[in-house]
């Protein structure tokens, strides 16, 4: 397989190994989330690649209610991370009501529709 | 728009089709029937139409599939889609095509048949890749965590959320044109079910059919039609993202700016308003919009919207159709805040016809909280 070029595959190749990649721009040391060719805060082209401490607090969250037959409720929350940047996802581990703002998590890569993705769990206290 | 453009153009001519269900009708019907209702309002016909300003749910390219439809060939087309707020912005392009004469008759229109042929939003959008892992409920989900946030920094609580939709069917109660005219109570929308908490099924707008279309000409001739012509005082426009997830803030919108602007093209302030239509998709859209242009401060929103204040008899009358919660909402609701905005200066209003009014607003928000605009609009004695 051919070296991952473009950002979207950076991402998610690491994902795909168990790792969260975070791009930050060279220039403004901003870190940035959705990976891009740019920096979307200063414009700059050159971007490096962190890996996340995996820390985080939920920013806002709702429960997605749906019927039992279909799965049942679950949660979608916005995360800020650390680095501050924020992306959407979910807190597995305790059900989607006790999911609340300001509330610690971690972040680890599990799977979501079939596909690794970033998820999050309480810290621990 | 600036102020140079401030009264150029008029809207001479509204028109809708298709409100609540419209059987056997495509969204495309739909759309022409509203374009033949408007331009009957005005006295013209389609083959004077030079200037087509439209976007569709479905299609890549609905401005051609509307020009195709219609059977006409305009010279000035505008397709830009920025969701539900289109129909607000193409009075600033077809203002300004008007006033370059790129076109001299300006037809703004849109329609959807959503609720017969799905019964759920129907897009041509595809899922934002780094949400669609979570299945987010499209477009409840972005609206809920507003909500959600609206409600830790600020006290909102769910009962202020309740009063927008009690105060919307108030309002639609009056109006004949409303799909839904029962009584609703604040425990009503409480004790409805949840479909993304803290939003309850009566939080959320309808899913109707329906159309509606807008004639505008150059305001120099705006006197010749049938109806007093509603000028276009000040709009302007503000996009801050496209998925919830790059929202900077979920508790303000870009209406901060897009408001201020529209109201100094206009040279007027929120306190001269006397008629506010929303785009109200959720009920946390009023609380946000009237924060953002200012007819209260951030934070006070869910204060402000209590005691039946936005309602009825009420010191701010908003959304005096029923809005999208109770009138009207085929997918995109834009430009039926421009039609009602119109007839109440006009004084043929269908519902509850407000005494005097020479200037309201109309604000069009698109996307998930993603592109707002605004416009004021003023009666003859606003030039």
């Amino acid at each position: 397989m051919p070296d991952a070029t473009g950002p979207d595959q950076i991402f998610q190749r690491a994902l795909a190994n168990g790792e969260i990649l975070l791009p930050k721009c060279k220039d403004c040391g901003a870190y940035h989330f959705f990976p891009r060719v740019l920096c979307p805060h200063c414009h700059g082209a050159a971007i490096s690649w962190k890996r996340a401490t995996g820390a985080g607090w939920v920013h806002t969250t709702t429960v997605v209610r749906r019927k039992p037959e279909r799965g049942g409720d679950y949660n979608v929350c916005m995360v800020e991370l650390e680095e501050g940047v924020r992306m959407m996802s979910r807190v597995e581990g305790i059900s989607p009501e006790n999911v609340v703002i300001d509330m610690a998590v971690t972040a680890f890569v599990g799977e979501a529709e079939g596909t690794p993705a970033v998820l999050f769990k309480p810290a621990e206290a | 728009m600036t102020d140079r453009l401030r009264g150029k153009s008029a809207i001479v001519g509204t028109g809708h089709a298709g409100f609540g269900e419209a059987h056997g009708l495509t969204a495309y019907d739909v759309m022409a029937q509203s374009a033949l209702a408007a331009l009957d309002d005005a006295g013209l016909r389609l083959s004077d139409v030079d200037g087509l300003f439209c976007t569709m749910m479905e299609d890549s390219m609905p401005a051609l599939m509307a020009a195709e439809y219609l059977g006409i060939q305009p010279r000035f087309i505008d397709g830009t889609m920025t969701g539900g707020s289109s129909f607000v912005n193409y009075l600033t392009s077809a203002t300004m095509a008007l006033d370059a004469g790129l076109c001299d008759v300006a037809l703004i229109v849109y329609g959807s048949n959503q609720r017969t042929a799905s019964g759920k939003l129907v897009t041509a959008s595809r899922p934002p890749a780094y949400e669609a892992p979570y299945n987010p409920r499209y477009p409840i989900s972005a609206y809920a965590m507003a909500a959600a946030r609206h409600m830790h920094e600020y006290g909102t609580t769910r009962e202020h959320l309740a009063d927008v939709a009690v105060a919307a069917r108030s309002w639609a109660q009056h109006n004949p044109e409303a799909f839904e005219r029962g009584p609703l109570t604040r425990e009503d929308v409480l004790g409805a079910r949840m479909v993304g908490d803290p939003l309850t099924v009566r939080d959320c707008c309808l899913v109707t059919d329906g159309g509606g279309a807008i004639v505008m000409v150059r305001a120099e001739r705006a006197k010749d039609f049938l109806k007093p012509p509603v000028y276009v005082l000040g709009s302007a426009a503000e996009s801050s993202h496209r998925q919830i997830s790059q929202m900077k803030d979920f508790t303000v919108t870009a209406a901060c700016e897009s408001g201020k602007r529209a109201f100094a093209a206009a040279g007027v302030s929120p306190a001269d308003i006397q008629a506010v239509e929303l785009y109200d998709a959720f009920t946390i859209n009023t609380i946000l919009f009237l924060e953002d242009l200012g007819f209260c401060a951030k934070g006070e929103g869910g204060a402000f919207v209590e005691g039946g204040r936005i309602a009825p008899g009420g010191a701010l009358p908003v959304n005096t159709n029923g809005g999208g919660l109770s009138c009207v909402h085929p997918g995109m609701y834009g430009i039926f805040t421009v039609i009602e905005a119109a007839r109440q200066i006009r004084g043929d209003a269908p519902g509850l016809q407000l005494d005097g009014i020479d200037l309201a607003l109309a604000h069009g928000n698109g996307g998930v909280l993603s592109s707002q605009v605004t416009a004021i609009l003023g009666s003859q004695n606003t030039l």
